[in-house]
């Protein structure tokens, strides 16, 4: 190309290098990420799939299995009926899917009803002060604390309960509801409860402030206009505030919980279980449900695992066969984070288009 | 920047400096403010409305009100009487107090942190600042029509059946009973009876605003107040709010802070005229139109400032 000479300039080409050279290193940055992940999902899913390269067996050693359980992958039907087994071709993640989703549900139900409560106590009641300065400038901070710590907090009020009860005489506390009664072990010990208000600890802080901005969203012409209709202060935050605010909330508190049931780290110090035979109130599919109804109500005390506790301890496992085994436990807990965080998404879209103020 | 203007102009219009306006336009201005009394001496007659200005029952009696923001003092000393049935329109520059006096006779301006007053405003007689008087209450007999529409995020029905739902209505039949009277007090009946139950939001800004004057009168107020109500529509929706509030007035008392002068002439049957947070002269339309007694005034409404 000839350029006309008024246009050269000193280190024109250079500087061009320069600037092409810092676009392909952003590239690149990105690029490094979307690989790792691709690789990581491939590996995993593929190890999910299939089983190892048999071993060349010693002579007389059971060959139970047979030709069906040697053509069906780690991650199979079988995988979500079983429980956790010796023989790394039985072993499934049952006990540990029911433990995760009693959290979820446990979870949910404990930090909605305080997250969005306190939301609406700072934006809709307290008045600006240094208190509430104070409130929430430790709001933040929490959020941003390591889980450990609140798997000791949760440690010492859930499962050791300060204490309170001493070894040797922990108590049953015999709840009598109107037709049924509920055994409450006192403390807590290492039961879903203890597990799910550890973990509701831990995502407060992310609800709370998800649900204060969902609140501060809400233009205040809407509040204004329901006061001025005779509306008092919690008739305008019930029927107006709240339920302009809810798709907001929503969003909050699923991605709150995705975060909460890939958690393992505070579930393994509190002390759950990593090999458990049996499901929360021996609910282990929705029929029992109904012909078992007294299991919703003992489930939060029975003792529990987690997915992502099974998972550790399959990959902890000396047989080659348990890590496929984990790389299938490890599809499932990413398949259910995709699709809570995709409805979070989905809820965003949802009323981004819906509501023109 | 805006008000210290303002206040320049304002000594000059106290010492009689008649600025670059020449005469003969005042006097085109007073014409035509006569004129439109005229147009609405003859609508009225032809509408059989009962004249302006026979019906003295006091509805809202302010006796000596100043009104602060904080420190700042927002209204001075202000003391009127606004007739039943009848609307009243306030007029005057930006910031001068006419919206902070307007909110001050439902007790609005309580959400505001900061505010206090001293004075009294009498509703029938009754202090409603008084401490065993319930601002939910008063609310709801004193309804309120913002600038901008406000509909709320629901169903066109839902917005309207919202003020009588709270305050504990919960026959679904009168519900909508409540609902078909007042869309059709608000002149907007025919146009959404067939689609209730569609989003507020869609429709357009003037039914809107149509809507948000509906919803008002869904609490049964005794009186309607209206800030700026048709500042933000165009012509024909300004023309339909203002042919509804004349319709209104035969039922409720109105009172409606207006930047249109020729608006307030047009629609109103006493007109206050407010001035950095002073009012400055009220007086029936006509009246303070065409012979104004405060230079002020004439020079407001002949355009000298604001």
């Amino acid at each position: 190309m000839s350029v006309p000479p008024k246009l050269q300039e000193p280190h024109l080409a250079r500087r061009h290098r320069i600037g092409k050279a810092f676009e392909w290193l952003c590239c690149g940055s990105t690029w490094f990420g979307i690989v790792v992940l691709g690789v990581l999902l491939l590996s995993v899913g593929w190890k999910a799939m299939t089983w190892p390269a048999p071993k060349a067996k010693p002579a007389g050693s059971p060959t139970a299995s047979t030709e069906a359980q040697q053509l069906s992958p780690p991650l199979s039907k079988k995988f979500f009926t079983n429980y956790h087994s010796r023989n790394p071709r039985e072993a499934g993640l049952l006990s540990a899917l029911w433990g995760s989703l009693w959290l979820t549900v446990l979870v949910a139900l404990f930090s909605v009803p305080i997250g969005v409560g306190s939301a609406v106590y700072l934006e809709e009641y307290s008045i600006e002060g240094r208190l509430k300065r104070l409130i929430q400038l430790n709001l933040s901070n929490l959020a941003g604390v390591p889980s450990i710590v609140y798997a000791l907090l949760g440690m010492t009020a859930f499962v050791k309960m300060f204490g309170l009860f001493h070894k040797d005489e922990e108590k049953t506390l015999v709840v009598n509801l109107l037709f049924t009664t509920v055994d409450v072990p006192l403390p807590f010990d290492r039961t879903l409860i203890s597990g799910a208000l550890t973990l509701t600890l831990l995502v407060l802080p992310t609800v709370i402030v998800a649900s204060q901005e969902a609140l501060r969203a809400v233009p205040s012409s809407i509040r204004i206009a329901s006061y001025a209709l005779g509306a008092t202060q919690w008739q305008t935050i019930r029927h107006q505030v709240i339920p302009a605010a809810m798709p907001g909330i929503m969003t909050g508190v699923i991605l709150a919980l995705s975060r909460a049931i890939g958690e393992a780290a505070p579930l393994m110090l509190i002390g759950a279980l990593t090999y458990v035979a049996y499901t929360p109130g021996d609910i282990s599919n929705v029929s029992d449900i109904f012909k078992n109804p007294q299991g919703l109500l003992d489930a939060p005390f029975d003792k529990f695992t987690a997915i992502p506790l099974q998972i550790y301890q399959w990959i902890n496992q000396p047989k080659a066969e348990y890590s496929h085994v984990a790389a299938a436990g490890i599809v499932v807990l990413l398949t259910i984070l995709l699709l809570m965080n995709t409805a979070a998404i989905l809820i965003r879209h949802r009323f981004q288009k819906q509501t023109r103020w | 920047m805006t008000s210290s203007m303002t206040m320049d102009r304002t000594t000059d219009a106290a010492t009689g400096f008649l600025g670059t306006r020449p005469e003969g336009s005042r006097m085109t201005i007073m014409q035509s403010f006569s004129d439109l009394m005229h147009q609405r001496q003859e609508r009225e007659t032809h509408k059989r409305t009962r004249p302006v200005e026979t019906e003295v029952v006091a509805k809202l009696d302010v006796r000596n009100l100043n009104f602060f923001y904080g420190e700042k003092q927002a209204l001075f000393d202000v003391s009127m009487t606004i007739a039943e049935r009848s609307v009243t329109a306030f007029i005057g520059p930006s910031g001068c107090g006419k919206s902070t006096f307007l909110r001050a006779l439902n007790r609005m301006n309580d959400i505001i942190e900061g505010a206090r007053h001293n004075g009294t405003v009498l509703l029938e007689g009754q202090e409603i600042y008084a401490p065993d008087v319930d601002v939910v209450a008063l609310r709801k007999r004193v309804g309120m029509v913002f600038q901008k529409s406000t509909p709320f995020p629901k169903s066109i029905f839902d917005n309207v059946a919202y003020g009588p739902k709270i305050a504990g209505q919960r026959n679904r039949k009168a519900l909508s009973e409540i609902v078909e009277q007042s869309l059709k007090r608000a002149a907007l009946w025919d146009e959404v009876k067939d689609r209730l139950q569609d989003s507020a939001l869609a429709l357009s800004g003037g039914q809107q605003q149509r809507l948000c004057i509906a919803r008002a009168l869904a609490t049964n107020p005794d009186v309607l107040l209206m800030d700026e109500p048709a500042s933000a529509l165009d012509p024909a929706s300004t023309a339909r709010i203002e042919d509804l509030i004349f319709e209104l007035k035969q039922n409720y008392t109105i009172v409606i802070v207006t930047h249109n002068m020729q608006q307030a002439a047009r629609i109103s049957d006493r007109t206050a005229f407010f001035f950095q947070g002073y009012l400055i002269e009220v007086d029936a339309t006509q009246k303070l139109f065409t012979t104004p007694t405060k230079k002020q005034t004439e020079d407001y409404i002949t355009g000298k400032f604001g």
